[in-house]
């Protein structure tokens, strides 16, 4: 078992629990703060996965934004330090025999494959190529390029979208002032 | 004469008229519908005439027999070859003499309701549903097919319904009218599994197969008499099944209590039905099928024998001490029913007067039809007249209704059987037939026909001698007179012509029917037979009679307290006789206490927790499940996510694992 | 990395994937939902770089797929905090059971 294994191993371990204890912490405030750290164990998986870029970038949009809009919309809507009120009953139990049946499916699924690699074959430990480095410059270049495997119309695309999310959020949350007369 | 279609004419002219008048009397021709059914029965008695003077005197007979002849056939309804209900008119004797008797009659009864129901609200529904009583019992009595016979026997059933309740807003009629009909549709239970089984047996619904088949030796009657239920022959079931039917319809006992209660209908209606054409049918039904009774089922003649028998007599020991005219007058029917019928119990084969009972019982329909017409027709007068039923209200109306006296009169006489009136030559036939058949029976009989003529003439004393008070026939201190006296208005005729013809024209048929020489003409093999003499026979009867008449004479040609002493002295059994001997009161009791409480209250209540328990469960079963459905849409996004990936889930598993 | 096969990676993925479902369905509050639903979304993004990473080393596809979903669930994150306010503001509660009048 090397060292990167025993990281892995130790980093999922986070994400998960964290992630269990995002889901069922009985204060908002607290599970807000249990995503955060999961949340940041997810960037720490990408750090280990050697995908820096993406590693940041869930760290400034998704720690950084999300989760900070997630605390103040908790502000503006309730007092954070109350409890949160108990599940339905019978529900925590259904949705767990129905998540974990869902789990040991898509475990049983995973075993039957053999996932094999469809480019060149990753070969020998932690030497040989590491295909295309996935730096920012490649990605930024890829992102804007309009050749075959550009992506830029969905940047395009995806700045509208961005654009309208504004706007929407903006429609939806305004407080129409009574008229006066 | 070849061609005997136009005969279906016969009946089919007083149904026009019941659809006619029915449908459309109301409102177009309100007073005219009399003159229209009236015209319209008038041609079907001519028909009828016609076909009987060629039947009886021309193209009837073969071989020196009246033979039936099928006049039409047309089949109905074919279970199979051998099986169907065909719609057949069959001429012979007994049918030809009945439709003369039924459309003369009401005929007659058709004319004298112009008058007696004039200013009638509903006058053309009466004259409607007099159509339809007389297409049905013509149906009746033309009809070849027994299925055919018992549809027209509803049919009958249900026109008297209509009839005996026509003044619908009496209770009292209304109830009659319901009493009738249960009654007889009680007895035509027996009379509908009688035609089961002997159709059963016999393989054919058709009257000549069926009598053809029973009376020689064949595999059906072999079959018929070997089968048994509790040790009675099915053949003798059958027979006295069907003879049960005739006696609700002919009101023998005990299935009579609904013949004094149909008195609430109209008289004309009553004379109609209740007197000439109706109450016989039993009669005629049994004559039908006589050859199957009298070859095949001696012991249930002897039944119809002795029921017949009691209740000649029983009714006439009622009549005795009933007040109310009509009452009086439906006692005496059935009594002269019970005559009829045991008449024709009176089947001794090989012997001397061997049909003589079925030739005696057919020639009193015949006399009795005119008499009892007149009967009651001429209640019919005295009703109109005084306004009131009760013989207490009446009194010295002799000179007040001379001609209604004198056709009652008459027809009393005929009654009572005193020659030379028809009744007198009938009764000696019946009379004749017993005595050589059964002499105990004899003697009931002729204690009958003496009882007979003193309760008639203590009618026709009470009404038309005694005390007369008033112009108008009534009795002043009665509180109910009052009303007498407000109408008596402008009373000073006795009648309207239209109710004075058919009065005399009833009176001659009742002087002459009996010069009719019956025996010639109908006999129980269709061979004419000469009429014997009248001879010494004759002396027991008529002096009987006449000492009836005597007494009545005394105890009732004027007022006087003779007739209380004399109820007194019969004491209990007077009181007994009054209440009609309490049979309606068994019938309440049976009725109210036993069939409802143990067969209607249970069923009522199977009914209601049962049947109905079970509809309300399925109901209430499919609201649960409905309700229990119904939360599935809880309106809850998390209930409905739950839902969406238990789907996924297990689809996933379908399509992977097992359709892989 | 070499020595952690992808199975693994993809175990975690569906553990994280499954943890959040259990959160939706079970979670009361809107926001916690919310917050469930930003679990899912990360461990389909875990999934994409873990298949690109392993099984398609030469191309970039699963780094774009990622980075799109992490703006679009920013997006749709903002979008969903301001339905909930609306929703705040129409029932006073952000329970999710109280929003549910569209039922029989």
């Amino acid at each position: 078992m090397s060292a990167s294994a025993v990281v892995f191993y130790m980093l999922a371990f986070f994400i998960l629990a964290t992630g269990l204890l995002a889901v069922t912490s009985r204060k908002i405030f607290r599970s807000a703060i249990w995503l955060l750290f999961s949340l940041t164990g997810i960037a720490g998986l990408y750090f280990w996965l050697q995908m820096e870029f993406i590693a940041a970038v869930q760290i400034v949009v998704y720690v950084g934004g999300i989760v900070v809009l997630i605390i103040f919309s908790i502000f503006l809507t309730q007092q954070s330090g109350k409890d949160l009120p108990a599940p339905v009953r019978g529900r925590p139990v259904v949705s767990a025999l129905l998540v974990c049946a869902g789990f040991v499916l898509t475990c049983l699924l995973l075993r039957q494959y053999a996932f094999r690699p469809m480019g060149q074959s990753v070969a020998g430990a932690g030497a040989g190529n590491m295909g295309v480095d996935a730096s920012v410059g490649n990605i930024g270049a890829q992102m804007l390029s309009t050749s075959e495997h550009g992506y830029i119309l969905p940047f395009e695309v995806i700045s509208i979208l961005l654009l309208a999310a504004m706007i929407g959020c903006i429609v939806i949350a305004i407080k129409v002032k009574p008229e006066e007369k | 004469m070849p061609n005997y279609a136009f005969i279906v004419l016969i009946p089919l002219l007083p149904l026009a008229g019941f659809v006619v008048l029915g449908l459309f009397g109301r409102r177009y021709f309100q007073r005219f519908s009399g003159v229209i059914g009236t015209a319209l029965v008038l041609v079907a008695a001519g028909l009828a005439l016609w076909v009987a003077y060629g039947y009886f005197f021309d193209w009837g007979k073969l071989n020196g027999a009246y033979r039936p002849i099928i006049a039409l056939d047309v089949p109905w309804l074919s279970f199979s070859r051998s099986l169907s209900i065909d719609m057949s008119i069959v001429l012979d004797p007994i049918s030809v003499m009945m439709i003369v008797v039924v459309t003369f009659v009401s005929l007659m009864v058709h004319i004298f309701s112009l008058g007696y129901m004039k200013g009638e609200e509903r006058f053309a529904t009466y004259y409607a549903f007099l159509g339809l009583f007389t297409f049905s019992m013509l149906g009746l009595v033309f009809s070849g097919n027994i299925f055919e016979t018992y549809i027209f026997w509803e049919l009958v059933g249900c026109s008297s319904f209509l009839l005996i309740g026509y003044y619908f807003d009496r209770p009292t009629a209304v109830a009659a009218a319901k009493k009738a009909f249960i009654v007889t549709r009680f007895a035509d239970l027996g009379f509908l599994i009688g035609i089961l089984i002997l159709s059963f047996y016999a393989g054919t619904l058709d009257f000549r197969t069926l009598i053809q088949r029973f009376t020689e030796p064949g595999p059906q009657l072999a079959s018929i008499t070997s089968a048994s239920f509790l040790g009675i022959s099915l053949l003798s079931w059958g027979l006295v099944l069907v003879f049960v039917g005739g006696a609700g319809k002919s009101a023998l006992f005990p299935l009579h209590i609904w013949l004094p209660d149909a008195m609430e209908g109209p008289t004309p209606v009553s004379a109609l039905i209740h007197a000439a054409t109706m109450v016989v049918a039993g009669v005629y039904l049994v004559a039908r099928l006589y050859p199957v009774y009298a070859y095949s089922g001696p012991a249930v003649l002897q039944v119809v024998l002795y029921v017949g028998a009691l209740s000649a007599l029983l009714a006439a020991i009622i009549a005795c001490t009933q007040t109310d005219i009509k009452r009086v007058l439906a006692y005496s029917t059935m009594s002269q029913i019970g005559y009829m019928m045991f008449a024709l119990g009176t089947w001794r084969p090989g012997g001397e007067a061997t049909g003589l009972g079925y030739t005696g019982s057919m020639f009193h329909l015949f006399t009795h039809a005119f008499f009892k017409a007149l009967l009651f027709l001429c209640a019919g007068v005295i009703i109109h007249r005084v306004h009131s039923n009760e013989m207490k209200d009446m009194g010295g109306l002799r000179r007040l209704l001379p001609l209604t006296h004198g056709c009652f009169l008459i027809a009393c006489l005929a009654i009572a059987g005193i020659p030379p009136f028809s009744g007198f030559f009938s009764k000696e036939d019946i009379l004749l037939a017993a005595w050589h058949a059964n002499k105990f029976v004899y003697g009931i009989g002729l204690f009958t026909s003496g009882l007979t003529a003193f309760y008639m003439f203590r009618l026709y004393f009470s009404v038309f001698w005694g005390r007369r008070l008033r112009e108008d026939g009534g009795r002043p201190e009665r509180e109910d007179s009052g009303r007498a006296l407000r109408n008596a208005g402008g009373h000073h005729e006795e009648a309207p012509l239209t109710m004075k013809i058919p009065l005399v024209i009833l009176a001659l048929g009742a002087l002459l029917a009996g010069l009719v020489p019956f025996s010639r003409l109908v006999t129980y093999d269709g061979r004419p037979e000469e009429t014997h003499g009248v001879g010494a026979f004759a002396i027991a009867p008529v002096a009987l009679a006449l000492i009836g008449v005597l007494l009545a004479a005394y105890l009732y040609r004027k007022e006087s307290d003779r007739p209380a002493k004399a109820a007194a002295a019969f004491g209990g059994l007077y009181q007994f006789a009054y209440h009609k001997f309490y049979i309606d009161e068994v019938y309440s009791f049976i009725t109210k206490k036993v069939i409802f409480n143990l067969i209607g209250r249970p069923a009522a209540w199977i009914d209601r927790n049962i049947v109905d328990g079970l509809m309300n469960l399925v109901a209430t079963l499919t609201a649960k499940i409905s309700a229990g459905i119904k939360g599935f849409q809880s309106g809850k996004v998390q209930d409905y996510a739950l839902y969406f990936f238990a789907g996924i889930a297990g689809l996933a598993v379908l399509f992977i694992y097992i359709y892989t | 990395m070499n020595q952690v096969p992808l199975s693994h990676i993809l175990f975690v993925s569906a553990a994280l994937f499954f943890i959040g479902m259990y959160g939706l369905f079970t979670r009361r509050n809107m926001i916690t939902m919310l917050m469930s639903v930003e679990l899912i979304l990360n461990s389909v993004n875990i999934n994409f770089v873990a298949f690109n990473k392993y099984l398609y080393p030469d191309k970039l596809e699963g780094v774009f797929f990622t980075l799109f979903i992490i703006a679009i669930a920013a997006a749709e994150a903002a979008v969903a905090i301001a339905i909930i306010i609306n929703l705040y503001r129409n029932f006073h509660s952000i329970d999710v059971e109280a929003a549910d009048e569209m039922k029989f």
